[in-house]
Protein backbone atom coordinates (compact mmCIF):
# COMPACT_ATOMS: atom_id res chain seq x y z
CA UNK A 1 0.00 0.00 0.00
CA UNK A 2 2.84 2.38 0.87
CA UNK A 3 4.51 1.55 -2.39
CA UNK A 4 1.47 2.36 -4.52
CA UNK A 5 0.94 5.75 -2.90
CA UNK A 6 4.60 6.61 -2.12
CA UNK A 7 5.38 10.24 -1.37
CA UNK A 8 7.68 10.80 -4.36
CA UNK A 9 4.89 9.73 -6.69
CA UNK A 10 2.61 12.40 -5.25
CA UNK A 11 5.38 14.99 -5.68
CA UNK A 12 5.70 13.94 -9.33
CA UNK A 13 1.96 14.36 -9.73
CA UNK A 14 1.97 17.85 -8.25
CA UNK A 15 4.83 18.80 -10.57
CA UNK A 16 2.64 17.91 -13.53
CA UNK A 17 -0.51 19.36 -12.02
CA UNK A 18 -1.06 21.76 -14.92
CA UNK A 19 -1.65 18.96 -17.45
CA UNK A 20 -4.20 17.40 -15.10
CA UNK A 21 -5.98 20.75 -14.76
CA UNK A 22 -6.00 21.08 -18.55
CA UNK A 23 -7.51 17.60 -18.76
CA UNK A 24 -10.18 18.60 -16.24
CA UNK A 25 -11.05 21.70 -18.27
CA UNK A 26 -11.33 19.57 -21.44
CA UNK A 27 -13.59 17.11 -19.61
CA UNK A 28 -15.89 19.89 -18.42
CA UNK A 29 -15.93 21.55 -21.85
CA UNK A 30 -16.89 18.31 -23.55
CA UNK A 31 -19.48 17.55 -20.86
CA UNK A 32 -21.18 20.96 -21.12
CA UNK A 33 -21.21 21.01 -24.95
CA UNK A 34 -22.37 17.38 -25.12
CA UNK A 35 -25.14 18.20 -22.63
CA UNK A 36 -26.37 21.08 -24.81
CA UNK A 37 -26.19 18.94 -27.97
CA UNK A 38 -27.99 16.03 -26.31
CA UNK A 39 -30.73 18.33 -24.99
CA UNK A 40 -31.35 19.73 -28.47
CA UNK A 41 -31.42 16.24 -30.01
CA UNK A 42 -33.50 14.95 -27.09
CA UNK A 43 -36.17 17.63 -27.53
CA UNK A 44 -36.34 17.18 -31.31
CA UNK A 45 -36.48 13.39 -31.27
CA UNK A 46 -38.48 13.18 -28.04
CA UNK A 47 -41.25 15.37 -29.44
CA UNK A 48 -41.01 13.39 -32.70
CA UNK A 49 -41.81 10.31 -30.62
CA UNK A 50 -45.20 11.65 -29.46
CA UNK A 51 -46.44 13.20 -32.71
CA UNK A 52 -49.53 11.64 -34.29
CA UNK A 53 -47.76 10.97 -37.63
CA UNK A 54 -46.48 7.41 -37.69
CA UNK A 55 -43.42 7.96 -39.89
CA UNK A 56 -42.12 10.69 -37.55
CA UNK A 57 -42.45 8.34 -34.58
CA UNK A 58 -40.60 5.75 -36.64
CA UNK A 59 -37.60 8.10 -36.99
CA UNK A 60 -37.57 8.49 -33.22
CA UNK A 61 -37.53 4.70 -32.69
CA UNK A 62 -34.71 4.12 -35.17
CA UNK A 63 -32.55 6.83 -33.57
CA UNK A 64 -33.22 5.70 -30.00
CA UNK A 65 -32.89 1.96 -30.59
CA UNK A 66 -29.73 2.25 -32.63
CA UNK A 67 -27.85 4.51 -30.23
CA UNK A 68 -29.09 2.87 -27.04
CA UNK A 69 -28.20 -0.62 -28.19
CA UNK A 70 -24.66 -0.10 -29.49
CA UNK A 71 -21.73 0.84 -27.24
CA UNK A 72 -20.63 4.45 -26.94
CA UNK A 73 -17.05 3.25 -27.46
CA UNK A 74 -17.89 1.93 -30.95
CA UNK A 75 -19.72 5.14 -31.85
CA UNK A 76 -16.88 7.38 -30.69
CA UNK A 77 -14.15 5.32 -32.36
CA UNK A 78 -16.26 5.19 -35.52
CA UNK A 79 -16.53 8.98 -35.67
CA UNK A 80 -12.81 9.25 -34.98
CA UNK A 81 -11.90 6.96 -37.89
CA UNK A 82 -14.71 7.66 -40.33
CA UNK A 83 -14.86 11.46 -40.37
CA UNK A 84 -11.37 11.88 -41.89
CA UNK A 85 -12.35 9.35 -44.59
CA UNK A 86 -15.26 11.60 -45.47
CA UNK A 87 -12.84 14.56 -45.55
CA UNK A 88 -14.29 16.13 -42.43
CA UNK A 89 -11.43 17.24 -40.20
CA UNK A 90 -12.50 17.97 -36.63
CA UNK A 91 -10.44 18.35 -33.44
CA UNK A 92 -10.68 15.35 -31.12
CA UNK A 93 -12.67 17.28 -28.52
CA UNK A 94 -15.30 18.07 -31.16
CA UNK A 95 -15.50 14.38 -32.05
CA UNK A 96 -15.93 13.62 -28.36
CA UNK A 97 -18.72 16.19 -28.06
CA UNK A 98 -20.47 14.74 -31.12
CA UNK A 99 -20.08 11.15 -29.90
CA UNK A 100 -21.20 11.69 -26.31
CA UNK A 101 -23.88 14.20 -27.38
CA UNK A 102 -25.52 11.95 -29.96
CA UNK A 103 -25.36 8.92 -27.66
CA UNK A 104 -26.88 10.78 -24.70
CA UNK A 105 -29.39 12.44 -27.03
CA UNK A 106 -31.02 9.03 -27.47
CA UNK A 107 -31.49 8.72 -23.69
CA UNK A 108 -32.68 12.33 -23.48
CA UNK A 109 -35.30 11.78 -26.18
CA UNK A 110 -36.63 8.75 -24.26
CA UNK A 111 -36.90 10.95 -21.17
CA UNK A 112 -38.83 13.65 -23.05
CA UNK A 113 -41.03 11.13 -24.81
CA UNK A 114 -42.01 9.21 -21.67
CA UNK A 115 -42.41 12.46 -19.70
CA UNK A 116 -44.87 13.81 -22.25
CA UNK A 117 -46.64 10.45 -22.57
CA UNK A 118 -47.10 10.33 -18.79
CA UNK A 119 -49.46 13.31 -18.96
CA UNK A 120 -53.00 11.88 -19.24
CA UNK A 121 -54.52 11.93 -22.73
CA UNK A 122 -57.53 13.89 -21.50
CA UNK A 123 -55.30 16.92 -21.05
CA UNK A 124 -54.53 17.05 -24.75
CA UNK A 125 -58.16 16.44 -25.69
CA UNK A 126 -59.51 19.13 -23.41
CA UNK A 127 -56.84 21.57 -24.64
CA UNK A 128 -57.87 20.92 -28.25
CA UNK A 129 -61.56 21.19 -27.37
CA UNK A 130 -60.96 24.67 -25.98
CA UNK A 131 -59.68 25.82 -29.36
CA UNK A 132 -55.93 25.58 -28.64
CA UNK A 133 -53.86 24.39 -31.59
CA UNK A 134 -51.81 21.17 -31.17
CA UNK A 135 -48.57 23.03 -30.53
CA UNK A 136 -50.19 25.55 -28.17
CA UNK A 137 -51.71 22.71 -26.12
CA UNK A 138 -48.30 21.07 -26.06
CA UNK A 139 -46.56 24.24 -24.92
CA UNK A 140 -49.06 25.64 -22.39
CA UNK A 141 -50.67 22.48 -21.02
CA UNK A 142 -48.64 19.32 -21.64
CA UNK A 143 -45.03 20.51 -21.24
CA UNK A 144 -45.52 22.30 -17.88
CA UNK A 145 -46.95 19.08 -16.43
CA UNK A 146 -44.34 16.83 -18.05
CA UNK A 147 -41.55 19.03 -16.69
CA UNK A 148 -41.91 17.59 -13.21
CA UNK A 149 -41.12 14.10 -14.43
CA UNK A 150 -38.49 15.20 -16.90
CA UNK A 151 -36.27 17.40 -14.74
CA UNK A 152 -34.93 14.82 -12.24
CA UNK A 153 -34.29 12.33 -15.05
CA UNK A 154 -32.41 14.99 -17.00
CA UNK A 155 -30.22 15.56 -13.95
CA UNK A 156 -29.35 11.88 -13.74
CA UNK A 157 -28.54 11.82 -17.43
CA UNK A 158 -26.22 14.83 -17.03
CA UNK A 159 -24.25 12.84 -14.44
CA UNK A 160 -23.98 10.01 -16.96
CA UNK A 161 -22.67 12.49 -19.53
CA UNK A 162 -19.83 13.49 -17.21
CA UNK A 163 -18.95 9.84 -16.68
CA UNK A 164 -19.27 9.08 -20.40
CA UNK A 165 -16.80 11.82 -21.40
CA UNK A 166 -14.15 9.37 -20.21
CA UNK A 167 -14.62 7.62 -23.55
CA UNK A 168 -12.37 10.35 -24.97
CA UNK A 169 -9.46 8.53 -23.36
CA UNK A 170 -9.93 5.81 -25.97
CA UNK A 171 -9.52 8.22 -28.90
CA UNK A 172 -6.65 10.22 -27.38
CA UNK A 173 -9.04 13.08 -26.58
CA UNK A 174 -6.91 14.82 -23.95
CA UNK A 175 -9.58 14.68 -21.25
CA UNK A 176 -8.89 14.02 -17.58
CA UNK A 177 -9.03 10.24 -17.98
CA UNK A 178 -6.66 10.32 -20.95
CA UNK A 179 -4.19 12.54 -19.10
CA UNK A 180 -4.19 10.26 -16.05
CA UNK A 181 -3.95 7.11 -18.15
CA UNK A 182 -1.06 8.29 -20.29
CA UNK A 183 0.75 9.96 -17.37
CA UNK A 184 0.51 6.82 -15.24
CA UNK A 185 1.31 4.66 -18.26
CA UNK A 186 4.59 6.45 -18.82
CA UNK A 187 5.92 6.42 -15.25
CA UNK A 188 3.84 3.59 -13.66
CA UNK A 189 2.63 5.89 -10.85
CA UNK A 190 -0.91 4.48 -11.07
CA UNK A 191 -1.97 5.05 -7.47
CA UNK A 192 -1.88 8.85 -7.18
CA UNK A 193 -3.09 9.45 -10.75
CA UNK A 194 -6.17 7.22 -10.51
CA UNK A 195 -7.01 8.22 -6.96
CA UNK A 196 -6.87 11.93 -7.66
CA UNK A 197 -8.93 11.91 -10.86
CA UNK A 198 -11.35 9.50 -9.17
CA UNK A 199 -11.86 12.06 -6.41
CA UNK A 200 -12.38 14.87 -8.93
CA UNK A 201 -14.98 12.85 -10.91
CA UNK A 202 -16.62 11.87 -7.65
CA UNK A 203 -16.90 15.45 -6.38
CA UNK A 204 -18.39 16.73 -9.64
CA UNK A 205 -20.90 13.88 -9.91
CA UNK A 206 -21.75 13.91 -6.20
CA UNK A 207 -22.53 17.64 -6.25
CA UNK A 208 -24.79 17.06 -9.25
CA UNK A 209 -26.52 14.16 -7.48
CA UNK A 210 -27.31 16.51 -4.59
CA UNK A 211 -28.80 19.05 -7.02
CA UNK A 212 -30.90 16.31 -8.63
CA UNK A 213 -32.21 15.23 -5.20
CA UNK A 214 -33.27 18.81 -4.53
CA UNK A 215 -35.03 18.97 -7.90
CA UNK A 216 -36.82 15.71 -7.08
CA UNK A 217 -38.09 16.93 -3.73
CA UNK A 218 -39.17 20.23 -5.30
CA UNK A 219 -41.12 18.29 -7.92
CA UNK A 220 -42.92 16.35 -5.20
CA UNK A 221 -43.85 19.54 -3.33
CA UNK A 222 -45.24 20.99 -6.55
CA UNK A 223 -47.31 17.91 -7.15
CA UNK A 224 -49.06 18.15 -3.80
CA UNK A 225 -49.78 21.80 -4.33
CA UNK A 226 -51.23 21.14 -7.74
CA UNK B 1 -12.38 -4.83 -51.83
CA UNK B 2 -15.18 -4.84 -49.30
CA UNK B 3 -15.80 -8.56 -49.82
CA UNK B 4 -12.31 -9.30 -48.45
CA UNK B 5 -13.69 -8.44 -45.02
CA UNK B 6 -16.12 -11.35 -45.15
CA UNK B 7 -13.51 -14.07 -45.51
CA UNK B 8 -13.88 -16.75 -42.88
CA UNK B 9 -10.66 -15.98 -41.01
CA UNK B 10 -11.84 -12.44 -40.29
CA UNK B 11 -15.27 -13.58 -39.22
CA UNK B 12 -13.76 -16.23 -36.92
CA UNK B 13 -11.48 -13.54 -35.52
CA UNK B 14 -14.48 -11.32 -34.72
CA UNK B 15 -16.41 -14.26 -33.27
CA UNK B 16 -13.47 -14.99 -30.96
CA UNK B 17 -13.84 -11.45 -29.67
CA UNK B 18 -17.58 -11.88 -29.33
CA UNK B 19 -16.96 -14.94 -27.17
CA UNK B 20 -14.84 -12.85 -24.78
CA UNK B 21 -17.54 -10.15 -24.72
CA UNK B 22 -20.12 -12.80 -23.82
CA UNK B 23 -17.85 -14.28 -21.14
CA UNK B 24 -17.33 -10.90 -19.54
CA UNK B 25 -20.99 -10.02 -19.97
CA UNK B 26 -22.50 -13.20 -18.54
CA UNK B 27 -20.08 -13.49 -15.59
CA UNK B 28 -20.54 -9.80 -14.72
CA UNK B 29 -24.32 -10.15 -14.94
CA UNK B 30 -24.27 -13.07 -12.50
CA UNK B 31 -21.87 -11.44 -10.02
CA UNK B 32 -23.51 -8.02 -10.14
CA UNK B 33 -26.98 -9.48 -9.61
CA UNK B 34 -25.78 -11.43 -6.57
CA UNK B 35 -23.82 -8.52 -5.08
CA UNK B 36 -26.53 -6.02 -5.93
CA UNK B 37 -29.23 -8.15 -4.31
CA UNK B 38 -27.20 -8.50 -1.11
CA UNK B 39 -26.46 -4.79 -0.90
CA UNK B 40 -29.99 -3.81 -1.91
CA UNK B 41 -31.63 -6.04 0.70
CA UNK B 42 -29.12 -4.93 3.34
CA UNK B 43 -30.00 -1.30 2.70
CA UNK B 44 -33.70 -2.03 2.67
CA UNK B 45 -33.62 -3.92 5.98
CA UNK B 46 -31.12 -1.47 7.46
CA UNK B 47 -28.86 -4.26 8.73
CA UNK B 48 -26.30 -2.26 10.78
CA UNK B 49 -22.79 -2.78 9.34
CA UNK B 50 -23.57 -4.10 5.83
CA UNK B 51 -26.04 -1.29 5.28
CA UNK B 52 -23.41 1.38 6.02
CA UNK B 53 -20.88 -0.39 3.82
CA UNK B 54 -23.35 -0.58 0.96
CA UNK B 55 -24.29 3.11 1.26
CA UNK B 56 -20.63 4.09 1.01
CA UNK B 57 -19.99 1.58 -1.79
CA UNK B 58 -22.95 2.75 -3.88
CA UNK B 59 -22.11 6.42 -3.37
CA UNK B 60 -18.52 5.92 -4.47
CA UNK B 61 -19.05 3.62 -7.44
CA UNK B 62 -22.07 5.41 -8.92
CA UNK B 63 -20.13 8.66 -9.12
CA UNK B 64 -17.02 7.52 -10.98
CA UNK B 65 -16.70 6.49 -14.63
CA UNK B 66 -16.67 2.81 -15.57
CA UNK B 67 -13.42 3.25 -17.49
CA UNK B 68 -11.63 4.42 -14.33
CA UNK B 69 -12.64 1.22 -12.54
CA UNK B 70 -11.47 -0.86 -15.51
CA UNK B 71 -8.06 0.85 -15.40
CA UNK B 72 -7.73 0.56 -11.62
CA UNK B 73 -8.58 -3.14 -11.51
CA UNK B 74 -6.33 -3.94 -14.48
CA UNK B 75 -3.23 -2.01 -13.42
CA UNK B 76 -3.41 -2.02 -9.64
CA UNK B 77 -4.35 -5.65 -9.01
CA UNK B 78 -2.53 -8.79 -10.20
CA UNK B 79 -5.67 -10.22 -11.91
CA UNK B 80 -5.34 -11.55 -15.49
CA UNK B 81 -6.99 -9.46 -18.27
CA UNK B 82 -10.40 -11.11 -18.74
CA UNK B 83 -10.91 -11.68 -14.99
CA UNK B 84 -10.02 -8.06 -14.26
CA UNK B 85 -12.61 -6.98 -16.83
CA UNK B 86 -15.24 -9.15 -15.16
CA UNK B 87 -14.28 -7.79 -11.73
CA UNK B 88 -14.46 -4.17 -12.85
CA UNK B 89 -17.80 -4.57 -14.64
CA UNK B 90 -19.29 -6.48 -11.69
CA UNK B 91 -18.18 -3.87 -9.16
CA UNK B 92 -19.50 -1.08 -11.35
CA UNK B 93 -22.90 -2.60 -12.15
CA UNK B 94 -23.57 -4.08 -8.70
CA UNK B 95 -24.07 -0.53 -7.40
CA UNK B 96 -26.82 0.14 -9.94
CA UNK B 97 -28.35 -3.29 -9.30
CA UNK B 98 -28.44 -2.55 -5.56
CA UNK B 99 -30.37 0.64 -6.27
CA UNK B 100 -32.78 -1.25 -8.51
CA UNK B 101 -33.39 -3.89 -5.81
CA UNK B 102 -33.80 -1.30 -3.08
CA UNK B 103 -36.19 0.73 -5.22
CA UNK B 104 -38.27 -2.38 -5.92
CA UNK B 105 -38.43 -3.35 -2.25
CA UNK B 106 -39.29 0.22 -1.20
CA UNK B 107 -42.17 0.28 -3.68
CA UNK B 108 -44.13 -2.19 -1.52
CA UNK B 109 -46.63 -0.31 0.66
CA UNK B 110 -46.06 -0.39 4.43
CA UNK B 111 -49.49 -1.89 4.98
CA UNK B 112 -48.29 -5.14 3.39
CA UNK B 113 -45.62 -5.53 6.08
CA UNK B 114 -47.97 -4.61 8.88
CA UNK B 115 -50.60 -7.03 7.66
CA UNK B 116 -48.01 -9.82 7.36
CA UNK B 117 -46.53 -9.15 10.82
CA UNK B 118 -50.00 -9.07 12.31
CA UNK B 119 -50.46 -12.61 11.00
CA UNK B 120 -47.48 -13.74 13.07
CA UNK B 121 -44.99 -14.06 10.21
CA UNK B 122 -41.27 -13.72 10.94
CA UNK B 123 -39.13 -11.08 9.24
CA UNK B 124 -37.74 -13.61 6.80
CA UNK B 125 -41.15 -15.03 6.01
CA UNK B 126 -42.51 -11.57 5.27
CA UNK B 127 -39.68 -10.97 2.85
CA UNK B 128 -39.89 -14.40 1.26
CA UNK B 129 -43.66 -14.74 0.85
CA UNK B 130 -45.06 -11.19 0.79
CA UNK B 131 -42.51 -8.59 -0.27
CA UNK B 132 -40.24 -10.31 -2.80
CA UNK B 133 -43.01 -11.77 -4.99
CA UNK B 134 -44.55 -8.30 -5.31
CA UNK B 135 -41.28 -6.41 -5.67
CA UNK B 136 -40.14 -8.85 -8.37
CA UNK B 137 -42.43 -7.05 -10.83
CA UNK B 138 -40.67 -3.74 -10.31
CA UNK B 139 -37.17 -5.24 -10.20
CA UNK B 140 -36.90 -7.64 -13.14
CA UNK B 141 -37.47 -5.28 -16.10
CA UNK B 142 -34.99 -2.56 -15.01
CA UNK B 143 -32.51 -5.28 -14.03
CA UNK B 144 -32.74 -6.73 -17.50
CA UNK B 145 -32.15 -3.37 -19.11
CA UNK B 146 -29.04 -3.11 -16.92
CA UNK B 147 -27.83 -6.26 -18.71
CA UNK B 148 -27.65 -4.33 -21.99
CA UNK B 149 -25.66 -1.66 -20.19
CA UNK B 150 -23.18 -4.32 -19.05
CA UNK B 151 -22.77 -5.66 -22.60
CA UNK B 152 -22.23 -2.14 -23.92
CA UNK B 153 -19.87 -1.06 -21.15
CA UNK B 154 -17.80 -4.22 -21.54
CA UNK B 155 -16.33 -2.51 -24.62
CA UNK B 156 -14.40 -0.28 -22.18
CA UNK B 157 -12.03 -3.17 -21.42
CA UNK B 158 -10.51 -2.65 -24.86
CA UNK B 159 -8.83 0.37 -23.22
CA UNK B 160 -6.58 -2.02 -21.31
CA UNK B 161 -5.94 -4.19 -24.37
CA UNK B 162 -8.32 -7.07 -23.66
CA UNK B 163 -9.37 -8.35 -27.07
CA UNK B 164 -13.14 -8.52 -26.89
CA UNK B 165 -15.47 -7.72 -29.79
CA UNK B 166 -14.61 -4.02 -29.96
CA UNK B 167 -10.90 -4.75 -29.66
CA UNK B 168 -10.96 -7.39 -32.39
CA UNK B 169 -12.88 -4.99 -34.63
CA UNK B 170 -10.30 -2.27 -34.08
CA UNK B 171 -7.47 -4.70 -34.86
CA UNK B 172 -9.19 -5.56 -38.15
CA UNK B 173 -9.50 -1.86 -38.96
CA UNK B 174 -5.74 -1.58 -38.60
CA UNK B 175 -5.34 -4.15 -41.40
CA UNK B 176 -7.63 -2.54 -43.97
CA UNK B 177 -7.52 0.96 -45.35
CA UNK B 178 -10.34 1.89 -47.76
CA UNK B 179 -13.44 3.80 -46.67
CA UNK B 180 -15.74 0.97 -47.72
CA UNK B 181 -13.82 -1.61 -45.68
CA UNK B 182 -13.76 0.67 -42.64
CA UNK B 183 -17.52 1.20 -42.76
CA UNK B 184 -18.14 -2.52 -43.29
CA UNK B 185 -16.12 -3.54 -40.25
CA UNK B 186 -17.83 -0.99 -38.04
CA UNK B 187 -21.21 -2.08 -39.40
CA UNK B 188 -20.42 -5.73 -38.57
CA UNK B 189 -19.31 -4.98 -35.01
CA UNK B 190 -22.20 -2.59 -34.37
CA UNK B 191 -24.67 -5.09 -35.81
CA UNK B 192 -23.52 -7.87 -33.48
CA UNK B 193 -23.89 -5.60 -30.44
CA UNK B 194 -27.20 -4.31 -31.74
CA UNK B 195 -28.77 -7.72 -32.28
CA UNK B 196 -27.72 -8.92 -28.82
CA UNK B 197 -28.79 -5.78 -26.98
CA UNK B 198 -31.97 -5.25 -28.95
CA UNK B 199 -33.16 -8.77 -28.16
CA UNK B 200 -32.31 -8.22 -24.48
CA UNK B 201 -34.16 -4.91 -24.30
CA UNK B 202 -37.13 -6.28 -26.22
CA UNK B 203 -37.25 -9.15 -23.74
CA UNK B 204 -37.14 -6.62 -20.88
CA UNK B 205 -40.03 -4.63 -22.38
CA UNK B 206 -42.02 -7.78 -23.02
CA UNK B 207 -41.42 -8.96 -19.46
CA UNK B 208 -42.49 -5.53 -18.15
CA UNK B 209 -45.74 -5.71 -20.10
CA UNK B 210 -46.37 -9.27 -19.01
CA UNK B 211 -45.77 -8.57 -15.32
CA UNK B 212 -47.82 -5.40 -15.32
CA UNK B 213 -50.69 -6.97 -17.26
CA UNK B 214 -51.51 -9.23 -14.27
CA UNK B 215 -51.43 -6.30 -11.89
CA UNK B 216 -55.17 -5.87 -11.49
Amino acid sequence: MNEIFAEYKWIALFDDLDIFIEGFITTMEVAVCALILSLILGIIFGVAGVLPQKWVRCINRVYVEFFQNTPLVIQAIFLYHALPHLHIMLPVTAIGILGVGIYSGAYMSEIFRSGINAVPKGQMESGLSQGFSYWKTMWYIIIPQAKRMILPALGNQSINIIKNTSVLAMIAGGDMMYVADSWAGSNMYYGPAYLSIGIVYWIVCFLMTKCVKRLESKGEVGQHGF
Amino acid sequence: MVSEIFQSSNMLFLMGGFKVTLEIGICSIIFSVILGTIFGIARHLEIPVISTISIIYIDIVRNIPCLLLVLIVRFMTPLPPVISGIAAMSIFTAATMAEVVRGGLNSIPKGQYEAAYSQGMSRFQVLRFIVVPQAYRNIIPPMMSEFTTIIKDSSFVWAVGTEELTGRGMILIGKYSTTGQLFTIFACVALIYFVLNYSLSTLARWEYKRLHANMN
